[in-house]
This record gives structure tokens, C-alpha cells and sequence, in this order.
């Protein structure tokens, strides 16, 4: 066992964990935030994705002894005040969720996107989210919904 | 999906992590960014004793101007190379390649080093580290070595770095004002590559006066095509197809569900051409 | 025939947003996979690495003795409680179904089967100590390709003595429903067209995003299940039927489920194995499997070769078509099973007018894992190989894809139309549809621009596909399943409770995994009973909750539950009125009902049905002998079929250097009848095109030599992502339904159905001119590269007359005088 202190969606954890226990697990069997899930095993999928340190991993590619230390963003940390993030606004305005499985994995990696590129091509959204797999939504509605985020994030930003 | 149980080390300087492997030998595995090593751990395609982990020695990450190299450390993740203007403006063909491996999110966590010394022939860095005629930096209990990226890669899997060494840094010659690109293909885009052609050129006058071109995937490590490289010399852009032809000689590619070795031979050719073409556009 | 209802709406047709996002979208989620219960145990799967093997001896001492192990299963262990996998359509009274044990104990048929259950306190322990199970197999003999399994020479069940599972056939002129095949193709033979080709439907992973997971919950008076299932009434009954379970000591519920396909429609071995080992433990049980064994465990779909013989007179007139299908079930006869190819029967005619049609389907077993419905079911197969040869057909008489369809379609003033296969249209517009498609497409352009790209030699060459379909959907009239020894109905049930403060529950056994159910349920709801759309709760998913239902798949749930819904609400309205009549002291005859208000004609008087709702719960005033009750159950069985229909079109440029194709356009117009939810709608549609696409030029499940699925998992069976996609250009026409009052017809397989072939025809459309008639799915660069490079070769060399193949050895493939001799080797 080794222990290791992880903050998860702004509340900080100090656990004992075995090495081989994969960030995945350990937010969703220790922390508890059942909202992050696992979709394949060979990290293709991408529905695991958080934020370490605010940028976009894939939690079943981590071990939870690597996150020791640092800051981990699930989907279920995203709203704030009870205010829905922006990205999950659209998501649901759009319609660009089905089944709902990929979901998590697909917005939290959709707003580090917008993070790295806020003003996105068509082409830059479908590029960006090539690490993420929906089988519902053949991909339009999410598309039109991160590019629908984007314009509500820009407005929001211009003004502020 | 759940790894078999291991010891878990994280050194926080090279002489410590050095230490460790020593100790541990051939029952222990360096973890780099883990992008490749944990999901063959997930799928018990290996069980090692035990896990040393690089990513707390700060001194193996980074990028810095060395004069005339810029010099990758071996932990800087993919998303940095991408990110710097230093190795966009002195090494632009590692940028290309490094812009098109998995996604997002591994190029996130990926090293650089890690996809060097994991050496998958179908992993995108080797081809432009070869092209680029990078140095590698080897350090181990009798101190440090360099390798040029030539000798660098074996054969599958199997690098210069010895059991107890580890890569510390990339060197890369500064390749400024050359044109670069890299041609993948792939099926669909979370996909290895199937094959690709890293090519980066300095055109003078509108013809190429330096040529050179990586192989990604044609055989067991990553190749250099030579004699593409000499048979440009002189070429202008709309006469490459000839020089182009050579790309799959000497290469050995695999056959599996993507394509048999007949269509990668083939591929080669024709995406070398486009790589060398995009490239002389910059 | 049912009138389509003509009160007004005001929810229905309404983009309304899902009811369902909320808690999607903050990863508030019940995924069976999360729940974690006081004491619960974690089970591991040893599963077989070879594809046919006896099992010698099975060591598991040393797994039991490991850290944290309760207990090692074998089939042995669970002989006597671990039920059966059912089959509940034997397509022939002498079908060869070879037992499926959950855990087999003396022989696994394919790799990937479960041959040991390690129980231990958590998920990773249990996999350590299934790493120690010891088993001694012996292999045997794999029947791998469907081709060889015919030949009988390797049986994939020794036992059974063939692999040859059972023969189908529909016959236009045995049935009575059109003329005689044979006949009418050897008249085609002297004087029409004859074309004759094979058509491979390869092997599919449904590939839903949620991996399968079941938790057993026995501490209880009843066992409880959780199960990523579409289908829990149906796991219910096969649980009661085959475990000796009394069925009302069953619980079964599918909570949040992330997606199926058809891919959960199963009973599985896996919820079998954890049943029996929870109720043998008395502790709860979870097993949640890894994506690499949900590959190779849970149902695949598709594989069939298609031989068809279409016989037309010189003009393009069909006037035969005969279908021979070899349909891979696999190693064992799933629950749909030889089911899913037979639906097929009715399909491949599509929507013409054919005058002679035969059907033959011929199951078979092999040690592959096995096959059933996967989005569609029967219908992409047959839509794909009749859209793909009518583009031949198009090819040989010379005139554009368009112009044949035209030429044998059935007109909208033809409807309702009976088809050759016996099936009753109930309506239609493809001439609507097509000219609608046609101008979104932007055709004669893109055709004038394929014409330039041809004469200037451009390397990359454009490509135009056709694909005009229809299906059958709402699963199913329960006759019609009684006549095809279907083993169970196809009714659906919908009750509705009328709260007393005002809200509504509605109860529906159709069980949703992702397609919006609660949201197009409450619009119903509230359009018909005049109340808020927020104010409707839709209840599902839990035999306990909803206890009757069949669940969903085939495209049913709203032309089949949707209109039990209607019927109860009706006898909501039915059962409020003699109270409101009491109330306002008035004639049940004097009231009117709309907008939720029961009025007195003629005056201002007047009731909601929500205060009728709160007046029957209090009871304190009703009239003499009428319950205090206006809730309502309804249970509906369709009369018939609906038939939704469509016309798709694509435009492919293919990389003639790489062979790589890529996607320019597509649209689609669909006519799905009245439509309750666009923005749903068009959702389903999305998702169904990229399935149907990524059949033609992606996905593919392959198996070696040794009988290993070689694209076992995400890594090898290659997914389209965003970056691999387009945006989608998805118009409708209206054509109600004239079997359920709501209009409605089934959306959820169309855009499957329909894409494949749109796509294939495009690609074969771009290379045409090279002489290449055909490239097999999934379109490999690989495999349009190879197609080019050869075609190239032969176009070097005198085209021959019998270039084309043909079935009948020495029979004429066609007129030579018709046109051109068109073929691969031209």
C-alpha cells in the first residue's frame, strides 16, 4: 500500500492504495465518483477522461499512485454553484448525448479543447475529440454542441 | 483491466532511479508516462516485480536551446514538444509527428523518451528523430553515453538502452528553415500508424538542396530511406515521383488486417512523395 | 386499419430537450457497474483461449487457496442450478440447437467461452486468482469458415452430427403471393438479363459503449438483478423458465444502460453464472466484464454470404429475384437467433415490385462466437445486397441508379401495398422521398462534377450511391410471431396513475438504453391528457415497477408501446368522465374532453382532469358505484407492421493512389410518419447512419486461423470517431402510419439499414469505369487499392465474353446484345 493525497473535484483525499490501482478505480471504488467510467481496456474509448492539473487524461492509462500530489476534475466537479458548465449546457441543448456512457469522458475532454483552443474549426473539434468513442450520436450533436460551447464561452468571456 | 500487484518506486533524480534498476535488474520496468506501458500491464502482457517511475525527477523534463541542438528531455510530454516554439522553429518535422500520435489525452501524459525506448515500429517518433540524425543521451551506473539515433533502434521493442540504463535526453540538430511534414496513414484516427513518412527538406532556389526522410512502421524499427534522401537532391516539386519510387527498398513491412507488405511497399512510395511535396511547401 | 388520430398537439412534434440529460451530463449515473452493496463479492471469468477443445481437468486448488478467494466454480460445480441459454425462435420444428450451458463443463465450442468462476472479495483478487485456475484442454477440430461448415467435413458439436442448423424458405409461388422464380429467370436467361452475384456481409461487434455488468442481490425474499440489459422482462422469464426460480421471486432491473444495439438483447451466460453463484453463496455478486471480453463473449452480428439472382427484361423491368443466404449463427443458436437472417424474407424484395421472389436461408453452426441481432437485424443485410444489385442491374441496362428504382418501385398511389414476400405496406412516398433527396444532394451536379474527374484523370475520382429502402418495424404483431414459432408475443403495455396532487406517473415495459423514451413518453402523455409536459414521470426498467412489458428492440417501442401508451390514457379520459359528469352536475353525453378540461357543451362549466384526479383520491363525492380510481393499464398487440422508408444518398471521392475513400456528402430523407420529437429523431438517425457507414468502410470482427478473434478489441476493431465522420444532411417526407392512432413508425434501425449500401454503391460508382463491379466490406484501402491495381492489369488485356461470374456453370449470364459485358475483367 502507499498513500497518497489527491485532490478530487476540490475536496482532498488522503488514501492508502495499492500501486497497481488505476486512477480510474480509485475515483470511482475509493472517492466514490461513480460518474467517471470505464468503456474498453486498451484506452481507446476515452469515457474515462478527467482533468489532472487541468489538463485531459485518461484515468485508465494512470495509475492513482501518479495522481499523488495533484488535482483531479471529474464530470461530477464541473458544475459550480449548482451552475451548469457551459459544455454540459450544450451537450444537453443539442442533443448530443444518447446512452449517455461516453458522456462524461467526451465533455470533460470537449471543455480541455476549448482550453487549448477556444475559438475551434469544425475540423479542430472532430480532430480534438479523436480520442473519444460515442456509438449513439455518430458524432454531429457533439460536434455542433462543443461548437455552440465555444460561442457561448467567447460571449461569456467578452462579457466579462 | 486491473494490472498485476507491483512495487512501486519514484526516484526523484536520475542517479536514484539508477540505483533502483540496479537493485531490481530484470525484475523491474521503468514507467515514462505510461501511455504504453499500462495498458500492457492492464492486459497482463507483462507482470513485472516492480515499477519505477521516472515522473518525479523533474531534471529529465524540458526542452532547452543547446546551441546547435535543442535538447529534448526524455520525460517531456508530447503536448510540450507540441507547444514549443523552440523545436516548431529548429526540429518543425517532430512537431509534425508528435501533433499526430493517439489523441488528446495520451499526448497529454506520453514522453517522448517512453515512445523512443518502447520502440514500437509503429509509433511516430522514431521516423523523424532518425531523419532528423538526433543523438540520444544514455545514462547509466558508469555515467553517460551518447548514440546516435542510427544505432539507436535494434529491432522490435529493442533499443541502445541496456538493462539498468536509462535515456535521459534527445539531441536534435537545429534543422532551421527546413520544410517538414508527416504523412500518416491510418484507417480511422485513433489508429497506429499503418505507414507514415516523416520528410524534412531544405529547398534552395526552388529545388531540394538536402533531403531527408524517415520511415514509420516499414519494417522492425523505424528506417531511414537513403537512397530517396541522395535522389532528390536537385529535384523541384513537380518531379518527385522518380526519386520517390526508391522509398520501399530494403524495407521489410508487416502483413496484418490494415495491409499486406505489397500495400505498405506501396503506400511508402506514394505518401513519401506527398510528405517531400508538403514539405517544400514548409 | 387504424385512422390516425387528428385531435391537436401541442408536445408532440416538439424538439423537446431530454428529461434524461440532467443526470447524464453531471455523471449523476446508476450504471449496474457502480452499485456496490454491504458484503457483495467479486467474480472473475476463466474463459477458453481455443475455439473448440475438451476440457481435460480444471486445477483450482491453487486459485482457492489465494488471498481474498471464496470460491472457484466450474460448470461441474454448477451443473444442477446454473440454467440454459435459451432460443425462443427454432425457425424449423427440426433446427439443430445444440445445448448452451452458461458454464460448460465437458467441451467449449468457442474461444472465449467460460470454463471457471473465481468468487473473491474484490474485482482485482478475483482476476489474480483466475490467473491460477489450471485447465488441461484438448483441442479439437475448428469449424471456422462458413463455407467449409457447409461441407460437414468439421463439426463445430461432434454430437449433432452436422453443422447445418436449419433451412428456411419463402416462396412467392408456394405462398401464393407472386410467380414462379425459376421460370422466370430461365425466360430472362433467353431473352432478358440475368445478374447473379455474391454478396459478403461480414462479421459485426455491436460494440455498445458500456460494457456488460450484472450484480445479484439473493439476501432478499426475492433475488434482485441488475443488469446491463435491454431486456429485462424477457431475463425474467428466462431466469423463471430455466433456473427454477418461481418467476415472482425474481426481480430484474435495468438501470441506466449505456447503449445495446441489439448487443444486450441477450441472456447471457455471464448473468446466468452470477445468478447461480450469488444464490449458491447467498452474498451478492457483481461481475462486470473488460471490453476485451465483452468482444469476444457477447453476440456478434451480420455474416452472411448473399447469392442473388436477379432476372429483368431488357428494360430494367425486374421480373425475379431469388435469394440464397448463409447466415453464420456461430456456436450456438442464440435467443433470436436463426430469427435474425430469416427476417431478411421480407426485405429483400424492398420497395418493388417484384413478380417472382424466393427466399432461402440456410443457418449454420461454426466455432465462432455467437451471432444475433445487431442494429437492424435482418434488414441491413437484405437492403444492402438488393440496393447493391439494383445498381447492377442500373449498370447493365445502361441508365442512371435512379431511373431503375424509379422503374420498379412501388408509386404512392399504390399503398397500402401487398409485396411479393406477403407483407402489407401500410404507406409510402418514394417518389416524394428521392426527388427531396435528390435536391438536397445537389445530384446533377455532383454527377457533372464526377464526369469532369473522370475525363481529366484526377487521382482522387467521386463516387455516387443510391440507397432506397423500407423496413418493417414494431416488433410484432403476435400472430404473425405465433405463425413463425416465435416463443413469445410482441404486445407492449403502458399503465398511467393519476397523482392526487396533480402530477402523472406513466408506466411503460418498454426499457430504454438511450433513446429518450421518458421525454417522447411525456410528450404523449401530456398531449393526450391535456397536462404539463413536466408534470408526466416515466417510470421503466424495473419488473417490479413496470411488471409487464417486452422490452426494447426491432424498432418498437413507440409504434408498439407508444400506442399502449395512447390506449391508456384514452381510458384514463374514459374512466374521469362519468366523475366529471357527477361533478358538474351534468350528462356524460353533454361533456367534451380537450386540453386536459372536461367541458359542458354549450357552457362555461367545466373540470380539469387533474382535479378529477384529487376528487378520486379523496372519494368523498363520486357517483354510485364507480371506483375511486381513473388510473389505467393498457396492453397493445399490433394488427401489423409499419413500414418506414427512405431515400439516401452519397458521395465517396476514393484516393486512387492509397485506396483510401473519404466521405464528401450524405443525406438522407426519411419518412418515418408523424415524428413526436425531432430533435430525437434526428439523433437516431445520426447514430444509425454511422453504424451503417462504419459496416462499409471500418468495422469487421476477424478470426485466424486458430480461431482467435484477431480484432478483439478497440484497438483492432476500428470504431469511426469524430475525426472520421461528417455532418449529415437529414430531411423527412410524412407518410403516417396507418397501424397505430399516433401515425408513427419505427426510426431507430433506419439510418443502419439504409447507409451501408449508399455507401458501397458510392465507392463501386467512382471505380466503375475501371471495370470493378464489387469490393467487399469493410472498403479496406487495402482493398480498393488491390481492386484498382488489378483491374488495371486485366483492362491491359481483350476483355473475354465469360468474363463476369456466374452460378450456373455454362448457363449464359446474359443477352450479349444487351450491353456492355460488364464485370471485373473488362
Amino acid at each position: 500500500m502507499t498513500r497518497i493525497n489527491v485532490t478530487v473535484d476540490g475536496v482532498s483525499n488522503a488514501d492508502d492504495v495499492e500501486p497497481r490501482m488505476l486512477l480510474v478505480h480509485y475515483l470511482r471504488e475509493v472517492v466514490g465518483k461513480v460518474g467517471t467510467v470505464v468503456g474498453c481496456d486498451t484506452s481507446n474509448c476515452g469515457a474515462c477522461t478527467v482533468h489532472l492539473d487541468g489538463r485531459s487524461v485518461k484515468s485508465c492509462n494512470v495509475l492513482a499512485v501518479q495522481a499523488d500530489g495533484h488535482e483531479v476534475t471529474t464530470i461530477e466537479g464541473l458544475a459550480t454553484n449548482g451552475e451548469l458548465h457551459p459544455m454540459q449546457t450544450a451537450f444537453h441543448e443539442n442533443h448530443a448525448l444518447q446512452c449517455g456512457y461516453c458522456t462524461p469522458g467526451m465533455i470533460m475532454q470537449a471543455v480541455d479543447l476549448l482550453r487549448e483552443n477556444p475559438d475551434p474549426t469544425e475540423e479542430e473539434i472532430r480532430v480534438g475529440l479523436e480520442g473519444n468513442l460515442c456509438r449513439c450520436t455518430g458524432y454531429h450533436n457533439i460536434v455542433k454542441a462543443v461548437a455552440a460551447a465555444a460561442g457561448s464561452m467567447s460571449s461569456e468571456r467578452s462579457n466579462a | 483491466m486491473i494490472p498485476a500487484s507491483f512495487d512501486y518506486l519514484a526516484p526523484t533524480s536520475v542517479d536514484e532511479a539508477l540505483a533502483a534498476l540496479a537493485e531490481h535488474g530484470d525484475d523491474a520496468k521503468v514507467l515514462a508516462g505510461g501511455q504504453s506501458l499500462l495498458p500492457i500491464l492492464r492486459m497482463r502482457l507483462n507482470a513485472p516485480e516492480t515499477v519505477v517511475d521516472l515522473g518525479r525527477i523533474e531534471a529529465l523534463r524540458g526542452i532547452r536551446d543547446g546551441g546547435d541542438h535543442i535538447a529534448i528531455g526524455s520525460m517531456t510530454a508530447y503536448s510540450d514538444i507540441v507547444a514549443s516554439d523552440l523545436v516548431r522553429e529548429h526540429a518543425a518535422l517532430l512537431v509534425k509527428a508528435v501533433e499526430t500520435v493517439a489523441d488528446p489525452q495520451i499526448r497529454h501524459r506520453g514522453t517522448v523518451g517512453g515512445a523512443i525506448v518502447h520502440a514500437d515500429p509503429a509509433g511516430d517518433v522514431g521516423a523523424p528523430i532518425l531523419a532528423l540524425d538526433a543523438t540520444m543521451v544514455i545514462a547509466g551506473s558508469g555515467g553517460e553515453r551518447t548514440v546516435p539515433a542510427t544505432e539507436f533502434f535494434r529491432d522490435l521493442f529493442e533499443t541502445a538502452v541496456e538493462d539498468g540504463e536509462l535515456l535521459t535526453e534527445i539531441r536534435i540538430p537545429k534543422h532551421t528553415g527546413w520544410g517538414a511534414a508527416y504523412e500518416k496513414f491510418v484507417r480511422v484516427a485513433h489508429q497506429w500508424s499503418i505507414v507514415a513518412v516523416a520528410a524534412t527538406v531544405r529547398v534552395e532556389g526552388g529545388s531540394i538542396a538536402e533531403a531527408k526522410v524517415g520511415l514509420t512502421n516499414m519494417g522492425n524499427t523505424p528506417l531511414r530511406a537513403s537512397a530517396v534522401e541522395q535522389a532528390l537532391v536537385g529535384s523541384s516539386a513537380d518531379a518527385l515521383a522518380d526519386a520517390c519510387g526508391a522509398a520501399a527498398e530494403g524495407t521489410n513491412p508487416p502483413s496484418d488486417l490494415n495491409g499486406d507488405a505489397d500495400y505498405r511497399r506501396h503506400l511508402a512510395t506514394v505518401l513519401t512523395r506527398r510528405a517531400v511535396q508538403k514539405a517544400m511547401e514548409g | 386499419m387504424t385512422a390516425v388520430d387528428d385531435r391537436p398537439t401541442t408536445e408532440v412534434g416538439k424538439d423537446r430537450r431530454r428529461k434524461e440529460d440532467q443526470r447524464l451530463i453531471t455523471g449523476r449515473t446508476r450504471w449496474t457497474d457502480n452499485i456496490q452493496l454491504p458484503g457483495m463479492l467479486h467474480l472473475a471469468m476463466v474463459r477458453s483461449p481455443f475455439a473448440h477443445a475438451k476440457i481435460l481437468s480444471i486445477g483450482t486448488d491453487e486459485a482457492k487457496a489465494a488471498p481474498g478467494v471464496h470460491a472457484v466454480f466450474t460448470g461441474a460445480d454448477l451443473a444442477d442450478s446454473q440454467g440454459v441459454n435459451i432460443n425462443a425462435w427454432p425457425i424449423t420444428p427440426d433446427q439443430v440447437t445444440p445445448t448452451h450451458l452458461p458454464v460448460p463443463s465437458e467441451r467449449v465450442a468457442h474461444t472465449g467461452e467460460i470454463v471457471a468462476v473465481v468468487v473473491a472479495r474484490s474485482a482485482a483478487l478475483a482476476r489474480d486468482a483466475a490467473e491460477l485456475v489450471d485447465v488441461d484442454y484438448e483441442e479439437l477440430p475448428a469449424v471456422l469458415d462458413l463455407k467449409e461448415a457447409m461441407k460437414d467435413e468439421v463439426l463445430a458439436h461432434p454430437d449433432a452430427g452436422t453443422n447445418k442448423s436449419a433451412f428456411w424458405q419463402l416462396d412467392s409461388k408456394a405462398a401464393g403471393t407472386g410467380g414462379d422464380v425459376e421460370e422466370a429467370i430461365a425466360k430472362a436467361r433467353q431473352d432478358g438479363i440475368v445478374i447473379e452475384r455474391e454478396y459478403r456481409q461480414q462479421r459485426l461487434v455491436p460494440a455498445f459503449m458500456e460494457p456488460r455488468s450484472t450484480v445479484v442481490d439473493p439476501t432478499g425474499e426475492q433475488v434482485v438483478i441488475w443488469s446491463a440489459t435491454q431486456v429485462p422482462h424477457i431475463l425474467r422469464f428466462a431466469i423463471a423458465a430455466t433456473m427454477g426460480i418461481p418467476e415472482s421471486k425474481v426481480r430484474v432491473i435495468a438501470p441506466d444502460v449505456g447503449g445495446g444495439f441489439g448487443g444486450k438483447l441477450q441472456t447471457t451466460p455471464e448473468e446466468f453464472a452470477t445468478i447461480a453463484i450469488a444464490r449458491k453463496l447467498g452474498k451478492p455478486c457483481k461481475y462486470t466484464e473488460t471490453r476485451s471480453e465483452t468482444m469476444v463473449s457477447a453476440h456478434h452480428g451480420r455474416d452472411q454470404w448473399q447469392k442473388m439472382t436477379l432476372a429483368a427484361e431488357k428494360d430494367g423491368t425486374v421480373t425475379a429475384l431469388k435469394v440464397d443466404l448463409l447466415a453464420d449463427l456461430g456456436a450456438y443458436v442464440a435467443i433470436v437467433g436463426g430469427g435474425v437472417p430469416v427476417l431478411g424474407a421480407w426485405m429483400f424484395n424492398s420497395i418493388y415490385k417484384f413478380p417472382a421472389y424466393q427466399f432461402n436461408c440456410q443457418t449454420v453452426l461454426t466455432n465462432k462466437t455467437w451471432v444475433d441481432a445487431y442494429r437492424g437485424a435482418g434488414r441491413p443485410e437484405a437492403t444492402y445486397a438488393i440496393e447493391r444489385i439494383m445498381d447492377e442491374l442500373a449498370a447493365e441496362v445502361g441508365v442512371d441508379p435512379i431511373a431503375i428504382r424509379e422503374k420498379n418501385w412501388i408509386t404512392h398511389d399504390e399503398f397500402p401495398f401487398t409485396t411479393v414476400a406477403g407483407m402489407t405496406y401500410d404507406s409510402g412516398n418514394y417518389e416524394a422521398a428521392t426527388a427531396k433527396a435528390l435536391e438536397l444532394f445537389g445530384y446533377d451536379e455532383l454527377r457533372a462534377e464526377q464526369k469532369r474527374r473522370r475525363e481529366s484523370g484526377d487521382t482522387v475520382q467521386l463516387g455516387l450511391g443510391v440507397s432506397t429502402f423500407t423496413e418493417m418495424c414494431g416488433l410484432a404483431p403476435s400472430r404473425v410471431l405465433g405463425s413463425l414459432s416465435y416463443g413469445a408475443g410482441g404486445w407492449e403495455s403502458a399503465s398511467i396513475r393519476m397523482l392526487a396532487t396533480g402530477t402523472v406517473e406513466v408506466v411503460s415495459g418498454a426499457t430504454p438504453h438511450g433513446q429518450g423514451h421518458e421525454t417522447a413518453w411525456s410528450q404523449i402523455v401530456a398531449d393526450r391528457l391535456g397536462i404539463p409536459f413536466e408534470n408526466v414521470e416515466v417510470l421503466h426498467g424495473d419488473t417490479q415497477i413496470a411488471p409487464k412489458g417486452l422490452d426494447t428492440y426491432g424498432s418498437r417501442s413507440l409504434v408498439v408501446g407508444g400506442e399502449a401508451l395512447v390506449r391508456a390514457a384514452d381510458k384514463v379520459i374514459e374512466k374521469a368522465k362519468p366523475i366529471a359528469a357527477h361533478l358538474l352536475e351534468a350528462s356524460v353525453d353533454d361533456l367534451e374532453f380537450e386540453a386536459g378540461q372536461f367541458t359542458v357543451k354549450g357552457t362555461d362549466k367545466g373540470i380539469g382532469i387533474t382535479d378529477i384526479a384529487l376528487a378520486t383520491f379523496a372519494a368523498h363525492n363520486l357517483p354510485d358505484g364507480v371506483e375511486p380510481s381513473i388510473d389505467a393499464d393498457a396492453t397493445f398487440d399490433p394488427v401489423d407492421f409499419s413500414f418506414p422508408h427512405g431515400t439516401h444518398l452519397c458521395a465517396m471521392e476514393v484516393d486512387t493512389e492509397t485506396g483510401q475513400s473519404t466521405m464528401r456528402k450524405y443525406v438522407c430523407v426519411d419518412d418515418i410518419g408523424t415524428i413526436i420529437n425531432p430533435l430525437i429523431v434526428e439523433g437516431q438517425i445520426h447514430g444509425g447512419l454511422v453504424q451503417g457507414i462504419a459496416q462499409a468502410l471500418w468495422e469487421g470482427a476477424e478470426y485466424d486461423e486458430q480461431g482467435t478473434l484477431v480484432s478483439g478489441s478497440f484497438v483492432d476493431y476500428t470504431l469511426p470517431t469524430a475525426a472520421d465522420t461528417i455532418n449529415y444532411v437529414s430531411e423527412h417526407t410524412v407518410s403516417p402510419s396507418t397501424t397505430n392512432t399516433l401515425g408513427t413508425k419505427g426510426v431507430g434501425e433506419a439510418g443502419t439499414i439504409a447507409s451501408t449500401p449508399a455507401v458501397v454503391n458510392a465507392i463501386v460508382d467512382a471505380l466503375r469505369p475501371m471495370g470493378i463491379d464489387d469490393i467487399q466490406m469493410p472498403c479496406t484501402p487495402e482493398r480498393v487499392w488491390k481492386a484498382i491495381r488489378t483491374a488495371g492489369a486485366q483492362q491491359d488485356k481483350a476483355p473475354t465474353a465469360d468474363a463476369q461470374a456466374h452460378f450456373g456453370e455454362g448457363a449464359p449470364n446474359q443477352d450479349p446484345a444487351a450491353g456492355t459485358t460488364d464485370g471485373a475483367a473488362q
